[in-house]
């Protein structure tokens, strides 16, 4: 460095790097503490699904004064992710990353988190464990509570008792979400029967539509899902002229006549959580997970399908589970006539997560 | 070059026609990416958007820094090697759009193969080379099915190789999600992790993986292998005409089937990368659509392996500057689709131009009076 000549080039560098330093808005212009909040989704923000539920969640956190929300939408489970929220830290001053998809967090999340200890990172999953960089952690709402209500609504509102479930894959959180559904509708309706046929993948349309008109020619009369954009399996069941309940977001606009209720995640909670302990300075918690007595979870309000008795008792089903009250109660049989439940379960139990069966009387199979 | 340009230039009073097929190589497809440029800005005056705004935000995100710049390089890495492996069959004459499942399942057999050599302690040094060749095998055999298909069944190469995608895909989903799923890996069913020992790291100073020097270094050597060897000569003259080739007692055969295999080993390479050095075991993230965005390099390229590189870094500047386009102008994923969309039509008009502009033209001999 002392060798070196005062030369045009660095005389041009120089006078580059003051004309840059000039230009920053240093002092009044910029807040104190500006907080930018960069949201990744897997997905189009307009999913009716998933993507759509996190999208949602942000544009009320826009209102929050102080808070600027970036925004990428469709980003692959690769290293796309990273290029991402790298792009949102370097070039938009991110100090908090939400990564929304589940493939985001191994390797990715956790490999950016290590680069920028400066930047929170929180993802939606409950994958964050101790030992795992401090400034990243994970959200999630268990989402079968939410069923358990679709179920219970879905129960009062169908004839026949028969409720046709479009599922992605016989992944355990998939598998509470149908076992769920069977329980709520079996509290209203002891012989009420789930059935369901797994796509084996996230995004399949064109097999979402062939399965709900699978399981309506089979006599279900409520059809509801979990795939990403359940947007399909909602307007076909509407085609159709049967009732639905929806998944992830709402979607009540697209089934006027049949539509009953849905099972929808209430990010806005946890995302205001974190934009306050921005606000304040205070540390972002790394774990946070929830449903209904936490204000984590809501069920969509209810559609032209839903009939006064299903109301009254999802209803009733909400304020039970706002009080923890258990889904599932022992002894509980598998399809197989295995017993795999044998006492009462609370609701958060860590051995639900490791789910991989079907309950007596959901027709269908994990493999 | 300019000694060939000058003394033919001597002797016929005009450009030679190997340098007016330079020119029209460099001036049409930046042509054609200018006037793409234009109708995009078109496009973006009727949603109310400003296209300065628009270019200058690619500019940032795509070259603008030096994060920009490895963003860009690290997105290019892929594309290299899949638009390799669509444009050199396409010297054959082979429309090949499978580089997609070759890429997944060698990034499979690669993930699989690590699974005894992590447990077997096996070094590095040895285990990356075996599960680097292994994916490139895999890949070869995978492509190299739909040109035996082609040349001895023929079976047309552009619908087989995209089913076989569909096929491998399917591969590695009944693997993954059965015999070789990690019983961690619950609610994303992927191979065993390879472990960082097994990881490749970025190239040194840089975050940029080694998947970009194995693509130059690649791309140079198909570039000497199909324009200076015998093997690529008849490689082309066999994709100018079969019949012609086969007359002279080619192998026309042998030909397809190593082009197609050369093709399938530079996507199962890219399969090793994203394995080693971005996922570190496999799973349905390997489906990144990279397969079928190499058709869109290559065809930029007009099937050069050498042209293949700038034009990747191009595809991967505009995928880095799509979120920031996203972020700042407030438009969805989609745009950054759309031009791309834009740039292929309008290039595939712009291969009429070639031999037809009007100045470029070598005079006739009649002229020259």
């Amino acid at each position: 460095m002392f060798t070196s000549s005062l030369t045009r080039r660095s005389l041009l560098k120089a006078g580059a790097a003051g004309a840059a330093l000039a230009a920053l808005p240093f002092g009044a212009a910029r807040a104190a503490n500006p907080i930018v909040i960069g949201a990744v989704y897997v997905g189009p923000r307009d999913d009716f699904g998933w993507n759509q539920a996190h999208a949602t969640a942000m544009d009320i956190l826009k209102q929050v004064p102080g808070v600027t929300v970036i925004e990428e939408e469709k980003v692959a489970e690769t290293d796309a992710v990273t290029q991402s929220m790298e792009s949102m830290i370097n070039l938009d001053q991110a100090n908090l990353i939400l990564a929304t998809s589940f493939g985001y967090y191994t390797p990715f999340v956790v490999e950016a988190a290590k680069k920028y200890p400066n930047v929170q990172f929180r993802h939606a999953a409950p994958l964050w464990k101790e030992g795992d960089p401090k400034n990243a952690g994970s959200y999630f709402g268990y989402l079968n509570q939410a069923h358990f209500v679709n179920g219970v609504a879905a129960g009062l509102s169908s004839k026949a008792g028969k409720i046709g479930f479009v599922a992605a894959k016989p992944i355990p959180s998939v598998l509470s979400n149908v076992n769920s559904v069977l329980l709520g509708a079996r509290s209203v309706n002891p012989n009420a029967t789930v059935q369901v046929i797994f796509t084996g993948e996230w995004s399949l349309p064109v097999r979402e539509a062939e399965a709900s008109n699978a399981l309506i020619d089979a006599g279900c009369d409520v059809i509801t899902c979990h795939v990403d954009g359940p947007k399909v399996v909602i307007e076909t069941a509407e085609a159709r002229g049967v009732k639905s309940c929806g998944h992830n977001a709402s979607q009540a606009p697209l089934a006027p006549k049949g539509f009953i209720t849905g099972a929808e995640y209430k990010w806005e909670t946890i995302y205001k959580i974190y934009a306050d302990a921005l606000a304040t300075g205070s540390e972002l918690p790394n774990f946070i997970a929830g449903g209904y007595h936490n204000d984590m979870l809501r069920n969509t309000p209810y559609g032209a399908g839903a009939t006064p008795e299903a109301i009254q008792a999802a209803d009733a089903a909400i304020a039970g589970l706002k009080a923890k009250k258990p889904i599932y109660v022992g002894p509980l049989k598998d399809n197989t006539g295995k017993i795999v439940i044998e006492g009462t379960m609370d609701n958060y139990d860590p051995v639900l997560d490791g789910m991989g069966y079907l309950l007596e009387g959901v027709q269908g199979s994990t493999t | 070059m300019t000694a060939v340009l000058a003394s033919s230039s001597i002797e016929r009073g005009g450009l030679s026609p190997r340098a007016i097929r330079m020119i029209e190589a460099v001036i049409i497809p930046l042509g054609a990416l200018v006037a793409s440029a234009a109708l995009f800005s078109v496009f973006l005056l009727f949603l109310g958007k400003s296209p300065v705004t628009f270019f200058n935000l690619i500019w940032t995100g795509g070259f603008g820094s030096a994060f920009s710049i490895q963003n860009t390089l690290q997105r290019a890495a892929p594309l290299i090697l899949t638009g390799l492996a669509f444009a050199i069959p396409a010297r054959i004459g082979l429309t090949l759009i499978g580089a997609e499942g070759a890429l997944v399942l060698g990034g499979f057999s690669a993930a699989a193969i690590a699974i005894p050599l992590v447990r077997g302690g096996w070094t590095p040094w040895i285990g990356l080379p075996i599960m680097a060749i292994a994916a490139m095998l895999v890949g070869a055999f995978w492509i190299g099915l739909a040109g035996w298909l082609r040349h001895y069944r023929g079976v047309n190469e552009t619908i087989s190789s995209l089913l076989l995608s569909y096929i491998a895909i399917a591969i590695m989903n009944f693997f993954v999600e059965g015999a070789l799923r990690d019983p961690a890996s619950a609610n994303k069913p992927s191979t065993m992790p390879i472990g960082d020992a097994y990881r490749i790291g970025p190239m040194p100073g840089t975050s940029v993986h080694w998947g970009l020097a194995a693509g130059v270094v690649l791309a140079v050597i198909l570039w000497l292998l199909m324009s200076r060897t015998t093997f690529g000569f008849a490689a082309r003259m066999t994709g100018g005409n079969v019949r012609a080739a086969q007359a002279q007692g080619l192998p026309v055969g042998f030909l397809v089937v190593a082009c197609c295999a050369i093709a399938g080993a530079c996507a199962g390479l890219a399969g090793f990368f994203e394995v080693a050095a971005i996922h570190g075991q496999a799973n349905a993230s390997l489906v990144a659509g990279y397969g079928f965005t190499g058709i869109l390099v290559a065809f930029l390229a007009r099937q050069n392996p050498l042209a293949v590189v700038p034009v990747a870094i191009l595809f991967g500047a505009l995928a880095a500057a799509g979120g920031l386009v996203q972020r700042r102008m407030a438009m969805p994923d989609a745009t950054v689709l759309v031009l791309q969309g834009m740039i292929f039509v309008v290039l595939l008009v712009s291969e009429t131009f070639y031999g037809r502009i009007p100045f470029l033209q070598p005079k006739r001999a009649g002229d020259r009076s």
